[in-house]
């Protein structure tokens, strides 16, 4: 107890004595980075599990050939989940002479539970819906909604009536969205929306006909986990339990990225910070040293000052912390609003695994910081107050372990990967090493120069000389300040840029599946009538896995709900000879083409990882009753977000051929050729043309949104790096201080002192500023190349330019900081040390 | 003895030579005794002090407060009789700048487990007529104040030795002066043992007995042997 008020009166005092400022806001600011962003994946990861339930139209989803058991539904009820159902069938729709084959779908009331329905008045003109709107409700009775190209290919316009079976209905609204439609990309005609209680009065749902019932539930997640454990436990061969875990791979791959940037981001904040903390210590436990020394004088034990010690790192760390944690979430507010209505709906309180995570930084880091100190300033002698050389703080390199640790804990967790992890850590430990060097080297070749007769000059290399290890360490603070500044100067726009870029406005907006070997002229015909000039046709096999290795496939040891789905499902084949642009090899090679027709096989790596097949596999293909077998040569990573059209398996061309195919197309379709579409459709009918124009907007939004959110996060990178620098300014303060009231004392004048003082920093800006330029340059390097796959151009003006800012930057704040304490006389210097 | 040294000697090497700076010192110090240790500077002075006060540990030989044996105690066991037994003055304060002089002058009374700490200190430093500036902190304090405040902080605890290095040696003649006054004065009242280390004759003179250190030894002083 008499340690901790000792403890926390000291503390109090060194709060106001300005000790401990920049060490708290460092702390502080480390904090805050961790947990608003920690707090903010966690509200992006339940809006990615948001998207996935809006593509579901709820929580969960039960689906089934045949009417579903009604317990489906009372158990609903008795866990008070909301609930609604739909039926799905293919039925040809008649206007008069004209017919066409729909997509029906019959809705419940409350449909759909997640996300929602976009409808409007009129058929758009070139593609613009003045009063597209949020649907308040579901069809009314007797009436339908249609989509635009089912409107376009009858002619249909609101108020008109349209036969479907029995019924003639008239059109209430044009559907122009439906989220929930994302689900099975590559199987649908033309929606027509009607309410469920008209279903039995048009006749279609006959025996044999081909329906899909579905049932959605949405609540709780806990109460919908225990629902989906339920159903899956009751539900019949058949019948479909599915959760919102299958959200579409390209919006996963949009926010996965987006998670990677701000994982980065806060990494470098946070680096920053703990080594802003670092040399924000330096002169406290200076302080602290004199303190002990004092008590120890004056009885105190070695477990006393321990104790002491112990406490003050504790309540600093806990108390940065708290104030850490609260500012994350106020930020994370902040940033929640910035990325917009898309995570803003009604998420879920934030988890409190990042406020644990967020102390347990501060408190880690805290200790970390005055770890190397422990042992000196537990054993300062007393004697240091008859002697202050007695008990300076001796070093071990084995106390930094510790912070070393921490910092790289800190790269391996925020990179989000092993391999992404272990390139940071190198990065920054070659950093650390090369800014050693230089400023060591730098402080020698200063040392070497012509001693010149300006006496400011000289005083400002002796100032180095007499410090070269605090030299070092400033200088080594001040790279890293600038180089995040740089980086950020340098990268943050041509990075967002780049990553957003990677979804082009001309980026596929359709696709045009099932197209036969006969109908490939006739679809470039179209794509030439609509000048379409880059669209690509693939090639596509169905077939299904029934051996890996020669073994059988059994799917049922597949635990995950997904990779047994996954591995159930026919393949799509494709072959090509070269390998699309924007896949990435990470396992194995391309084919040459002396190997095509070789049995060779190139896996998507999500789906090799999923169904746990490796290179080397021998895999089985059953395709239209004959088999194939292949050998898995390579594996691929696919940019699911730039929605071109990409396989999971590809094989070389010449293996292929012979069978079944169908063809593959993704495009861009300008702005108003949709009329050239629909009689491409009108000639060739059995093709199915795929809109993917409303997905591929959400995934834009998605990039907008994170690229917000991730300059947020910038700029606590930005704060982390100023602390930094003031700190390695406030670090040499003390002793300055010291050195310019001696020099005042000895005659110098002001000017003098200012000049000596600038010229000192100068040199340490030049040096910190060359480190940071190189720096951040390879940083940007490898983030570009490495991370979004783009290729880097060094620009030399930006670097120069940085340089030459950075060079300034150090002595001008230098002199802000010196301002104040070079006006006042030597009398009052003398008191104040 | 409150104090006794037995055949002390205290070297040091740096990584060229070996310095004796103390060779088989004797000394015995009786309670309630004045001492003044004089000599030229560099002669020891505040290493004997600090041998004497268990801040630092012997090269060889005993120094035994009130017959413990210090020099054979660890760091703690000497922090402890410290706290115990002895009170300091230094030539350059050695106030806590972060504290006020109420909290400085508690602080060795915190350190000792000390209940009433705060009603002591006010009383201290009622004594050395700094009641009204208890809560100015040291920067705010002229030089002489500051000794003061240091003066109240070792006499506080009640200790049975004040080890003073120089106590005036930071201020001009008339304030080192009123300090002499008072510390002489408190330590008359209290019945403490004083060892003073000083360059400061009409100092010295004001003491018991005088002492100089020469060439690592003590030799008595008569009135008229001063050294400059
Ligand atoms: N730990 C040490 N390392 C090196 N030299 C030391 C050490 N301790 C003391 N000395 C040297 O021993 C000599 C005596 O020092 P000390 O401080 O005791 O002298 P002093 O008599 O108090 O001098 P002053 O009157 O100037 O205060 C000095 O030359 C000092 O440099
Ligand atoms: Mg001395």
């Amino acid at each position: 107890m008499r340690a901790f008020s000792l403890a926390w009166g000291q503390l109090k005092s060194h709060w106001a004595a300005g000790d401990l400022r920049v060490l708290m806001l460092a702390l502080v600011l480390a904090v805050t980075a961790t947990t608003s962003v920690g707090f903010f994946t966690d509200r992006v990861e339940s809006a990615l599990e948001r998207q996935g339930a809006m593509l579901l139209g709820g929580d969960l989803l039960v689906s089934g050939a045949k009417p579903l058991a009604d317990a489906y539904r009372q158990e609903a009820e008795r866990r008070r989940l909301a609930a609604t159902a739909t039926v799905e069938f293919p039925s040809m729709v008649v206007r008069g002479e004209r017919s066409q084959l729909a997509e029906i779908k019959a809705v419940g009331a409350g449909f759909p539970l997640r996300g929602e329905l976009v409808v409007s008045g009129q058929v758009a003109l070139a593609g613009v819906t003045p009063d597209a709107r949020p649907a308040a409700d579901i069809p009314a009775p007797g009436t339908v909604w249609v989509e635009a190209r089912l409107a376009t290919l009858l002619d249909l316009q609101v108020g008109d009536q349209v036969g479907v079976g029995e019924r003639e209905m008239p059109v209430s609204a044009i559907l122009e969205r439906e989220n929930s439609r994302g689900g099975d990309m590559f199987s649908f005609a033309p929606r027509l929306m009607m309410n469920l209680d008209d279903v039995a009065s048009t006749g279609l749902i006959q025996y044999g006909s081909r329906v899909k019932y579905q049932f959605l539930v949405a609540g709780d997640a806990a109460e919908v986990d225990r629902y989906a454990a339920w159903a899956k436990g009751i539900a019949d061969t058949g019948e479909r339990v599915q959760d919102v875990s299958d959200a579409r791979p390209e919006i996963r791959s949009a926010l996965e990225k987006a998670r990677q940037f701000l994982g980065l981001s806060t990494m470098v904040a946070v680096i920053l910070a703990i080594v802003a903390m670092f040399l924000a210590s330096l002169p406290h436990v200076q302080r602290s040293l004199d303190t002990y020394a004092v008590m120890r004088c004056f009885g105190a034990s070695k477990a006393l000052i321990m104790k002491i010690l112990l406490w003050q790192t504790f309540m600093l760390g806990l108390i940065g912390s708290l104030l850490g944690c609260l500012f994350g979430y106020m930020a994370q507010t902040g940033l929640a609003a910035l990325a917009g209505s898309l995570f803003l709906e009604q998420l879920p309180a934030p988890g409190w695994l990042p406020l644990l995570s967020g102390l347990s930084l501060g408190l880690l880091t805290m200790i970390a910081v005055i770890w190397p100190h422990l042992a000196s300033l537990r054993d300062v002698p007393a004697m240091r107050i008859l002697r202050r050389d007695m008990g300076n703080a001796s070093r071990v390199w084995s106390g930094y372990l510790p912070l070393a640790l921490l910092i790289a804990a800190m790269m391996f967790w925020h990179a989000g990967s092993v391999r992404m992890g272990a390139a940071t850590l190198l990065a920054f430990a070659g950093l650390l090493l090369l800014t050693g060097l230089l400023a060591m080297f730098g402080n020698q070749l200063l040392q070497r120069l012509p001693v010149s007769k300006a006496s400011a000059w000289k005083l400002g290399m002796a100032g180095l000389k007499r410090r070269p290890l605090v030299a070092v360490a400033q200088v080594a603070g001040f790279s890293l300040g600038l180089m995040a500044l740089i980086l950020l100067a340098l990268v943050r726009g041509d990075l967002l840029q780049n990553w957003q870029a990677s979804l082009p406005a001309d980026a596929p907006n359709r696709f045009i599946i099932n197209i036969q070997p006969h109908q490939i002229e006739g679809v470039k015909a179209f794509f030439a009538e609509a000048g379409i000039a880059d669209a690509e046709v693939f090639p596509m096999v169905r077939g299904r896995l029934v051996a890996v290795n020669g073994e059988p496939l059994d799917t049922t040891k597949y635990e995950d709900e997904r990779a047994r789905r996954l591995a159930e499902r026919e393949f799509n084949l494709s072959w090509a000879a070269n390998m699309q642009a924007d896949n990435q090899m990470l396992e194995g090679r391309w084919w040459t083409a002396a190997e095509h027709g070789q049995p060779l096989l190139s896996l998507e790596q999500d789906l090799s990882e999923t169904l746990g097949l490796k290179l080397g596999d021998r895999l089985r293909y059953d395709i239209a009753g004959s088999t194939l077998e292949v050998t898995v040569s390579s594996i691929r990573k696919v940019e699911w977000d730039t929605m071109r059209a990409n396989f999971f398996a590809v094989m070389p061309p010449g293996l292929l051929e012979d069978y079944p195919a169908s063809y593959i197309s993704s495009f861009h379709l300008p702005l108003g050729r949709d009329q050239a579409l629909n009689r491409l459709v009108q000639d060739f009918s059995n093709l199915t043309v795929i809109d993917v124009a409303a997905l591929m907007e959400q995934v834009r939004g998605i990039m907008n949104r994170m690229t917000y959110a991730i300059q947020y996060v910038f700029l606590f990178s930005l704060l982390a790096g100023l602390a930094l620098l003031y700190a390695a300014l406030v670090a040499s303060r003390e002793e300055r201080l010291r050195e310019a009231m001696l020099l005042r004392v000895l005659g110098a004048s002001n000017r003098q002192i200012v000049l000596a003082g600038l010229a000192e920093f100068l040199c340490i800006g030049m040096i910190a500023a060359l480190v940071a330029t190189l720096g951040a340059s390879a940083l940007a390097w490898y983030v570009s190349v490495h991370l979004i796959n783009i290729s880097y151009q060094f620009n030399l003006p930006l670097a120069l330019l940085a340089f030459a800012a950075a060079s300034l930057l150090v002595p001008c704040a230098a002199w802000l900081g010196m301002r104040g304490f070079l006006r006042l006389s030597p009398r009052k210097l003398l008191q104040s040390v | 003895m409150a104090v006794e040294a037995i055949a002390l000697n205290k070297h040091v090497s740096s990584s060229d030579a070996r310095l004796t700076i103390l060779e088989h010192l004797d000394l015995a110090v009786p309670h309630g005794e004045r001492l003044a240790i004089v000599g030229r500077s560099g002669s020891g002075k505040s290493t004997l002090l600090g041998l004497l006060a268990g801040l630092d540990s012997p090269s060889s030989g005993k120094v035994l407060v009130d017959g413990i044996e210090i020099s054979s105690l660890d760091e703690d066991g000497r922090a402890a009789v410290r706290g115990r037994k002895m009170g300091f003055v230094f030539q350059s304060f050695q106030l806590l700048p972060s504290l006020t002089a109420l909290e400085n002058v508690i602080l060795p009374l915190q350190l000792a487990g000390n209940a009433d700490a705060e009603a002591l200190a006010k009383a201290a430093l009622e004594r050395v007529g700094l009641s009204q500036r208890l809560s100015h902190y040291p920067r705010q304090l002229s030089g002489g104040e500051q000794q003061r405040v240091a003066i109240a902080r070792a006499l506080a605890p009640k200790p049975a030795i004040l080890f003073a290095d120089e106590p005036t040696g930071n201020l001009d003649a008339a304030t080192g002066q009123q300090i002499i006054e008072l510390l002489f004065g408190l330590n008359a009242e209290d019945g403490t043992t004083l060892i003073l280390v000083t360059h400061d004759n009409s100092m010295a003179a004001a003491c018991q007995r005088r002492l100089q250190l020469n060439a690592g030894r003590l030799h008595e002083m008569h009135d008229e042997g001063v050294a400059a």
